[in-house]
């Protein structure tokens, strides 16, 4: 009995007892487990603060919020860590594929260190990018992909940095309505199949349902 | 903890120098500076001063100059900001004029004395078939008594400065909206711009504007080319008495620091009240609803005034760049009869050791200043919220009080410690006057980053140092060397700082081009000249061209 609550605590993505406010006035207050392969759907208005909750899980929440409460990422508490050490993957509405490098520059460049030997790295991006269905690519430069191989690599540049949670700050929001329903698909069996608990933002109906996991309403 | 060093140093530079400065030249001028036998405080170095001939002459013309600059350069910004603000010919027009932002104030005053003298090019593609000429006429165009040549050579400086503030300036009050909006009520484009959006910009540019008056009531290098000599603008006698080899001379120069301290300010105030008046004025405008559609001859003569401002600078460029090949040249021939690279091989050897220095100095002081500017936006962005206004004032300090009156005290301070025509004295003394050019420059570009990069770094596992050598870094390597680029040209211009805290030891390509001017070699200074136009024009071009070539393969680091 025991043990089997610990692992409930451990795996997954806990927020306990989160509360952002601005100037006082509270805009978001939360507790709430997400499980690994489980998508989480923060819902609401433009401008109601719900990306506010997103940055503070990935621990860039702009100064001007006061927050309180604690985030555990796989049983450690991240909250008091750095952006850095949280190892928590964000995908934002636009893929902000970095300029100066290459498509397997960006990748290389997410890839852990732990990953050694140059073989092993170029096989390593070879793969993540064969899993978005973009094998080959390598050496292209990221502007000269569409919109919708720019998203893809964004998320296999995120997938690659083995992260143990992943935001989405309204990912799909960009994109035309069959590129939307596709990267969507994509980006869901991803985490699932990475066991990746995930916290959505959005303000469309159409990604909640397709998540298919718990909605949380704010600022209604 | 090293990014606090940065406003620290920032505010330690802007403030400490323009403070003992002042202070230093602010004693000897009440008589005491115990180094030279002056221990007690009285009024005698301002009784000599006020002694001296012609004195409040040249006051007064520091004075009307400071602000005729100004109001010129202003109108004629305003007017054809108004007039073509959204057109293409507006974008045509600042590229062409742009460049001439990086000139030194010496080359763009040596460019316009070899179009307008007696000998120059104007006369002599006018000469002899419609004045007559066959020998250079004896008219004082150059130097003349009412300074109109000195204040026309600052204009043609200042424009291209203020149209550069206000083009920053510009997109925060959403130009294009505006006008279409204050269109449709009926207003010309002139008046709509003057009477709707100005009023919203014109606070933005006020401190620039105010450095310009600032620059203008007390240069010296730009007044030793055109000014007048008798007498003399301020702040060119004061060098003068600063460089008597009569130690006892500094006390009077000295005291008439203190004076050009009280004109430049008399100069603001005034202007301030030029600003009420023009507000008063507006406002009556205004509310009578005076839509002043009929505004076809203002347009075209703001647009003439842009022309013949540039292109009077690229004309005289050009007529520098003749003469320093020129061989034989007469009058009033236009063109020399032959060219030649003699006075360039004559005056190498001599070119070299200013070169390197003016090289250096830039270097050093360009590098130091962007990585001061580099860690206060940094820690800014730790911080989460921008200096305030306080701050903001305090990078205007050395280019808000007049050079000659601290520059006197620091190079006091610089003789007493031992330190004065070092290499280190002389690039602190330059990274005062360019670290407000990269701080100011930098922000925009710094602001406008995406932060989301940062983000997604830090979720990807990198942290800060990695993330800035990584991401910040390249992604804003335009940018950085496009400010770098100014801060390397505002150094290679700096003539007061340079003269006086290198003392003669320690010269740079403008000081000795300046001081050619009173000798009248036209191929020297046009070598030097062309030198002081080349340098800050290789530093934009290494700027462009690097950043193309490292990142040729990605086309979103284009522009």
């Amino acid at each position: 009995m025991f043990e089997r609550k610990r692992d409930l605590t451990d795996a997954g993505l806990f927020i306990d007892g989160v509360t952002i406010a601005l100037e006082g006035r509270e805009i978001v207050s939360l507790t709430k487990r997400v499980a690994p392969g489980e998508v989480l759907t923060v819902m609401g208005p433009s401008g109601a603060g719900k990306s506010t909750l997103l940055a503070y899980v990935g621990g860039f929440l702009d100064p001007v919020f006061s927050a309180r409460g604690r985030v555990f990422v796989a049983g450690t508490e991240v909250t008091a860590l750095k952006p850095e050490d949280r190892h928590v993957g964000v995908l934002f509405q636009d893929p902000l594929l970095f300029p100066h490098m290459s498509v397997g520059g960006n990748l290389m460049f997410a890839l852990p260190e732990a990953v050694r030997g140059r073989a092993a790295r170029v096989e390593r991006v070879a793969h993540a990018l064969e899993g978005v269905g973009l094998a080959g690519l390598e050496a292209r430069d990221p502007a000269t992909l569409s919109g919708g191989q720019k998203s893809r690599v964004a998320l296999a540049r995120v997938l690659a940095s083995t992260p143990r949670a992943l935001l989405l700050d309204e990912p799909f929001s960009k994109l035309d309505a069959e590129l939307r329903a596709q990267t969507r698909e994509l980006v869901f069996s991803k985490a699932r199949e990475s066991g990746l608990p995930v916290l959505l933002v959005t303000h469309d109906a159409a990604d909640a349902e397709a998540a298919g996991g718990d909605i949380v309403r704010i600022g209604e | 903890m090293l990014t606090r060093l940065g406003p620290m140093l920032a505010i330690g530079l802007l403030t400490a120098p323009v403070a003992f400065g002042l202070a230093g030249t602010v004693l000897p001028a009440f008589g005491y500076l115990p180094a030279l036998g002056g221990m007690e405080f009285g009024l005698a170095p301002f009784a000599t001063l006020f002694a001296e001939p012609a004195i409040l002459m040249s006051a007064l013309m520091s004075l009307v100059t400071g602000l005729v600059t100004a109001a010129i350069s202003l109108t004629a910004v305003m007017l054809f900001t108004a007039a073509w603000g959204g057109t293409r010919l507006f974008a045509r027009i600042q590229h062409l004029i742009s460049p001439l932002l990086s000139l030194p104030h010496a080359a763009s005053a040596f460019a316009l004395a070899f179009l307008i003298a007696p000998s120059g090019m104007i006369a002599r593609l006018i000469s002899p078939e419609l004045t007559g000429w066959e020998r250079p006429p004896d008219l004082l165009i150059v130097h003349d008594p009412l300074g109109l040549s000195m204040m026309a050579g600052l204009i043609v400086k200042e424009i291209p400065f203020l149209l550069l503030v206000t083009l920053a300036a510009l997109p925060q009050v959403k130009p294009a909206r505006m006008r279409a909006l204050i269109a449709s009520m009926g207003y010309g484009r002139i008046s709509g711009f003057v009477l709707g959006l100005w009023p919203s910009i014109y606070p933005q540019i006020r401190l620039p504007v105010f450095a310009v008056i600032a620059f203008a009531t007390s240069v010296v290098d730009v007044a030793a080319i055109l000014g007048p000599t008798t007498p003399a603008p301020l702040a060119v006698r004061l060098v003068n008495w600063m460089n008597d080899p009569d130690l006892s001379m500094r006390f009077l120069a000295s005291a008439g620091a203190v004076l050009q301290l009280g004109v430049t300010a008399a100069a603001i105030l005034i202007w301030i009240g030029f600003e009420k008046i023009g507000a008063r004025l507006r406002d009556r405008v205004a509310c009578a609803g005076r839509r002043l559609r009929r505004d076809s001859g203002l347009r075209w003569g703001a647009l003439a005034a842009m022309l013949v401002s540039a292109g009077a600078i690229f004309a005289g460029l050009l007529a520098l760049g003749l003469w320093s090949v020129a061989g034989l040249w007469q009058y009033p021939d236009l063109l020399p009869a032959r060219f030649d690279l003699r006075n360039w091989m004559r005056v190498l050897p001599s070119l070299v050791e200013p070169l390197a220095i003016t090289l250096f100095v830039a270097f050093i002081s360009t590098l130091v200043a962007v990585v001061i500017a580099i860690l206060c936006f940094v820690r800014e962005d730790e911080m989460g919220y921008p200096p305030g206004r306080g701050a903001l004032a305090l990078l205007y300090m050395p280019l808000l009080v007049p050079q000659v009156a601290f520059l006197f005290g620091l190079q006091l301070l610089f003789i007493l410690t031992g330190v004065q025509a070092t290499m280190a004295a002389l690039v602190f003394a330059h990274l005062v006057f360019v670290l407000p050019y990269a701080y100011l420059s930098l922000k925009d570009p710094w602001r406008a980053f995406d932060r989301r990069y940062d983000q997604i770094a830090a979720g990807l596992g990198k942290g800060p140092v990695e993330r800035f050598f990584q991401i910040r870094l390249p992604m804003l390597a335009r940018p950085l060397l496009a400010v770098a680029a100014i801060g390397f040209s505002v150094s290679v211009g700096l003539y007061l700082p340079t003269l006086l805290i290198g003392a003669g030891r320690l010269t740079t390509i403008t000081t000795e081009a300046v001081a050619l001017a009173s000798g009248g070699n036209r191929r020297v200074i046009g070598i030097y000249a062309f030198m002081q136009m080349v340098l800050p024009a290789a530093g934009f071009a290494v700027a462009t061209i690097v950043p193309a070539l490292i990142f040729r393969r990605y086309r979103d680091m284009h522009v």
